[in-house]
């Protein structure tokens, strides 16, 4: 029997691949997307535990603008989905904070409220970090063409205080940046303006709402989403994909493979690669995560802030840690704390750090929950500094690391943001094959979806 | 199609390309791009929709064509009549 032909197959349900997958199908491709986990979303998904519903990824929709914004990532990610802002229900954060030893910077979803935040606190900067905000407002963060330079080099030839830099990066780059110490400028860019001039949202529901919403739309376009069905090998030759073979030895044609398994993940899935070569490319960023639910929301016990981005020390450390967790620095994200119209079913506190992916997965099974229960109390007394006492309020707790990571989305070294040299055209070696998704280089939740968007526009429609 | 269906199948098209702007006093001799917000992805999306509903193949050379309500109708007119 010949193998069933798709104009597109899409490898992986994330974000990024099922907007590709609707942009696709809306246009009459054949299109299928295969997905190995039994869940949706990737890096942005869910699960179930101990009769708890636990988030990953998601801790707040970054880009949000209210709906209609002209022009906004959000608004055109709509368009080209033929969804409406309001099918995601996004509910505004309240308030956020840079907390650094002795200062802290606080952010909301207007951009001004920022800058008086800035210059109150750094007066000294005032002229430079406008000088700043302007060149970012005028960069254009969506030219693939665009040369890598330096984040760091560009910010700190307009500001002269090493803290307020390190200020600014720390949020940055917890939430979307895949290399060490540095980040790309461009990336900078994309990132400053989706938390800091645009803002943080979240679904009510959660993620599931935004998954929900793209495998609806997939479906209602024509669209077909295979779930439990891996991608074991690309069969190449002469310079194409000839065939996709999937985990269970059944074999499909494509006229366009799209990948969102990573660069490095979907080449070493081409029978024509060595994986060697390639490994050193790959992202090696990855973190822990402590989900706690608690019987009491955290504003009753006087914490009504949505996210905190601190750091304990002078500098700010953004590398992979020598030790298993680095709770120098981390995000807290309190799920509760949005502008919502009644509060939560669940009250949810969610903690991250930095973590080292070779030291969690070298574990034994019981080293690996020893470590765990050493690390939690480690974590708590560093987010402790910034958030009221909850622990005899804690009912549940889940901690996930780089190695779960790596089991449910495939992405090596539990790499959260992918390979640091991103690929924005999207193209491989192979004339039929590209990428989209995170090393593709659009970040976070709207940047995956646009990813998504921008490379099937690209590599399928335009031609 | 008359010229007015053209018209209206165009407006239709936009109006679900971009579902968030006002197209009640769009003036059909001003260009789209002065009056609304459509960037060259919404422009390519145009193209796409009037493939899909219509089967007319506007080659990427053409777009300038569709600048103003009235130019779509001048240049689709003779691909459409016979729909």
């Amino acid at each position: 029997m010949a193998p069933i032909h798709y104009d597109v197959i899409i490898i992986g349900a994330g974000m990024s691949g099922l907007a590709a997958a609707i942009r696709l199908a809306y246009f009459e491709r054949k299109v299928l997307v295969l997905e190995r986990h039994y869940a949706a979303g990737g890096l942005n998904s869910y699960y179930a535990l101990g009769g708890y519903q636990f988030d990953v990824g998601l801790h707040a929709m970054t880009n949000y603008v209210p709906p209609g914004t002209r022009g906004a990532p959000l608004t055109k990610l709509c368009r080209q989905l033929r969804l409406r802002p309001e099918d995601f229900a996004l509910v505004p954060q309240y308030q956020s904070e840079i907390r650094f030893p002795g200062i802290m910077l606080r952010f909301n979803n207007d951009f001004e409220c920022f800058i008086q935040e800035v210059i109150e606190h750094f007066p000294a900067q005032k002229d430079n970090f406008l000088r700043l905000v302007r060149c970012i407002r005028d960069y254009d963060e969506l030219d693939l063409e665009a040369k890598p330079i330096s984040g760091r080099q560009v910010v700190s030839s307009y500001l002269t205080d090493p803290l307020l830099i390190d200020m600014l990066f720390c949020p940055l780059m917890i939430y979307g940046n895949a290399a060490e110490r540095d980040m790309e400028f461009g990336q900078f860019v994309v990132m400053f303006k989706s938390i800091f001039c645009e803002g943080l949202a979240r679904p009510r529901e959660g993620v599931r709402r935004v998954i929900n919403v793209l495998r609806r739309k997939v479906r209602e376009v024509g669209g077909t989403v295979r779930m439990r069905c891996g991608v074991m090998a690309l069969h190449v030759k002469d310079g194409r994909v000839r065939s996709v073979e999937l985990d269970s030895g059944e074999t499909l044609t494509a006229d366009t493979i799209l990948s969102s398994a990573g660069y490095v993940e979907t080449l070493r899935l081409c029978d024509d690669c060595e994986p060697e070569p390639l490994d050193p490319l790959a992202g090696r960023l990855s973190f822990v995560e402590i989900i706690s639910i608690l019987d009491a929301p955290l504003k009753h016990l006087g914490h009504d802030t949505t996210i905190v981005f601190y750091n304990t020390e002078k500098a700010f450390h953004y590398e992979v840690p020598k030790e298993l967790v680095d709770p120098r620095s981390g995000v807290i994200c309190c799920p509760d704390n949005f502008l919502y119209d009644k509060p939560l079913p669940k009250s949810v506190i969610r903690m991250t750090c930095l973590a080292n992916f070779d030291g969690w997965s070298g574990l034994q099974e019981a080293e690996y929950v020893a470590a765990k229960a050493e690390w939690l109390p480690r974590i708590h007394r560093e987010v402790l500094q910034f958030v009221p006492d909850f622990r005899d309020r804690i009912v549940f707790t889940d901690f996930f690391t780089p190695r779960t990571i790596k089991q449910w989305t495939g992405h090596l070294n539990g790499a959260v943001y992918g390979m640091p040299g991103k690929i924005k055209t999207g193209r491989t070696h192979l004339e039929n094959l590209f990428i989209c998704g995170n090393d593709q280089g659009f970040l976070g939740i709207v940047g995956a979806m646009l990813s998504g968007i921008s490379m099937a526009n690209l590599h399928v429609l335009k031609k | 199609m008359t010229n007015d269906q053209i018209r209206q199948a165009v407006l239709q098209i936009i109006s679900v390309i971009a579902p968030d702007e006002d197209l009640t006093h769009l003036k059909s001799d001003v260009p789209l791009r002065d009056q609304l917000e459509l960037d060259s992805m919404d422009f390519l999306d145009i193209v796409m929709e009037l493939r899909k509903r219509y089967s007319v193949e506007v080659p990427e050379a053409d777009y300038g064509q569709l600048a103003s309500l009235d130019s779509c109708v001048a240049y689709l007119a003779p691909k459409l009549t016979a729909k």
